[in-house]
């Protein structure tokens, strides 16, 4: 089935018994060809999905997945790896929950361990207000097919008991709970869809980085890298943090912002938090990977940049919602902090449509979410890119709801994207 | 970053609050033809450049002005900073 052989428990043992002569690299490393049907621009994880869901579920052939660096060099592998689909807003909450399907069915259908964990995900509330929002939120889950239950605080505190219980000015009332959601490998996500992709016919080319969307008479034709020119009937654009780079080779401007958002990793510790939580009164959330190390974020810094680095002030702000939180963590030592990339739309939701140039077809403006809409993002946009037409899940992701004044704003914030 | 407020000399960018591209200060006329169309380019589309880049910034915890930095994306070095004030009326906003 797979070019590299179908990986199982027992190819291990063969494997053993062979002195493990069996195993080849899991993927090629192709020269451009002259022309694609497809070209995906981006290999991260949103477009090896689109390049794995379009060879395997839509059918289709002659496909490239066109890369600047190196396979998941990007925000696939720069993220807190959470997966979940506990949204309000009907724009939003199909697909999440389409999204999370796929993740659990995610490591037979390509045949990769990605380690998803259903470790379950607790939104913690601070408020009889936050109470009655994340009830209503859990409903609109409910309705939308996925799981939602609401903790009171005894229930928190059988499951936490180290968390800060006698916090006067943000005490911890209950917590919203998807027990479905939880935490996958994210760089295996990368890899088991670049393999699986492959194994289908698809051209993952790396160290090739896009420097121009050719045109002619509104319709594309190709695309210009630093390997040289490459035909294409359809484009698909994927590049998350550089999306408005990217769409400017065509003088498109898009309604988004590029933003660092910061991660952290704590030393190993023992088994601590068997689940994700995220804290309701500052901006946290954190989980344990299974080295043992505590990984945890908090909000974006905050302004314009490229940089895959933040600054100070918001590292002591994460940290200073991790001490409220868990008192004791202030005896952990950090062991890494990094930053990724985020295009920050104008609503915080994020953007699968066509474009005015015919056989241009974009997705972005994931903002800090994309991680856990991969397999769903990749799915919807194979969707557009085969079929012309959006996936049902995915029918409010278009440019001109900003014209129209169907904006999906989660928070409410407008049109601020520092604020998503 | 630090940002080297043209009054008060460097300042710690934490006391500031972000806020945008400094082309926020060129407000379409809400009355002339065409008027949608501009308003919607102005409030939800970007220029998102990666290198050098105008943008507004509220000295919340100072002065409570508001400054155009002139910042690098890609470094975060900050080559310029004036006073919104004097930038706007320089392009005429101010009557």
């Amino acid at each position: 089935m797979f070019g590299t052989g179908r990986y199982s428990g027992w190819r291990v043992v063969k494997e053993a018994l062979t002195g493990h002569k069996g195993w080849g690299p899991a993927w090629r490393d192709p020269e451009p060809q002259a022309s694609y049907d497809y070209i995906i621009i981006g290999g991260g994880g949103h477009g090896l999905a689109t390049a794995y869901y379009l060879a395997k579920e839509f059918r289709q052939a002659r496909i490239a997945v066109l890369e600047k660096g190196y396979l998941g060099g990007g925000n696939v592998g720069r993220n807190t790896t959470i997966i979940r689909s506990n949204y309000l807003l009907d724009g939003n909450e199909p697909f999440y929950e389409f999204s999370l399907k796929l993740w659990e069915g995610l490591e037979q259908d390509f045949n990769f361990n990605a380690m998803v964990s259903q470790r379950g995900i607790i939104n913690l509330i601070h408020t009889d207000a936050q109470r009655d929002a994340f009830t209503r939120r859990g409903n609109a889950m409910i309705l939308n097919g996925a799981d939602a239950e609401l903790l009171d605080r005894e229930q928190v505190r059988a499951m936490y008991p180290f968390l800060n219980f006698n916090n006067a000015r943000f005490p911890i009332k209950g917590a919203l709970m998807q027990r479905r959601g939880g935490t996958v490998r994210h760089d295996a996500v990368a890899w088991g869809y670049a393999r699986g992709a492959d194994s289908r016919g698809v051209d993952l080319i790396q160290n090739c980085e896009v420097t121009g969307i050719r045109t002619e008479q509104g319709r594309v034709t190709g695309v210009d890298t630093t390997r040289g020119f490459i035909g294409a009937k359809k484009v698909g654009v994927a590049v998350a943090g550089n999306s408005s780079r990217v769409m400017a080779h065509v003088g498109m401007r898009l309604p988004m912002e590029s933003h660092v958002l910061q991660a952290f990793v704590s030393e190993g510790l023992k088994p601590l938090i068997d689940g994700v939580m995220t804290y309701g009164a500052g901006h946290f959330y954190v989980s344990q990977s299974d080295k043992g190390g505590l990984v945890f974020g908090g909000d974006i810094d905050g302004y314009n940049t490229y940089a895959q680095r933040g600054n100070m002030p918001v590292v002591e702000d994460v940290a200073e919602g991790g001490m409220s939180l868990i008192p004791m963590i202030g005896r952990a030592r950090l062991l890494r902090s990094w930053g990724g990339i985020m295009d920050m739309s104008m609503d915080g939701s994020p953007i699968i449509d066509k474009t005015d140039i015919e056989g241009l077809y974009f997705n972005g403006g994931w903002c800090y979410g994309g991680f856990k809409a991969t397999p769903a993002s990749g799915w919807c946009f194979a969707h557009l890119l085969a079929t012309d037409r959006p996936h049902e899940t995915a029918t409010a992701y278009r440019f001109d709801r900003f014209r129209k004044g169907l904006m999906i704003d989660e928070k409410g914030q407008g049109a601020q994207p520092n604020l998503h | 970053m630090i940002i080297n407020h043209p009054i008060l000399g460097p300042r710690d960018s934490q006391e500031f609050v972000y806020l945008g591209d400094a082309a926020l200060i060129d407000r379409p006329d809400g009355l002339a033809e065409g008027a949608l169309d501009t308003f919607h380019d102005y409030l939800y589309l970007r220029d998102n450049p990666a290198g050098l880049h105008r943008e507004l910034w509220y000295h919340e915890q100072g002065d409570r002005s508001w400054l155009v930095v002139t910042r690098n994306t890609l470094t975060h070095e900050i080559t310029q900073v004036e006073l919104a004030r004097d930038v706007a009326r320089a392009r005429g906003r101010s009557k």
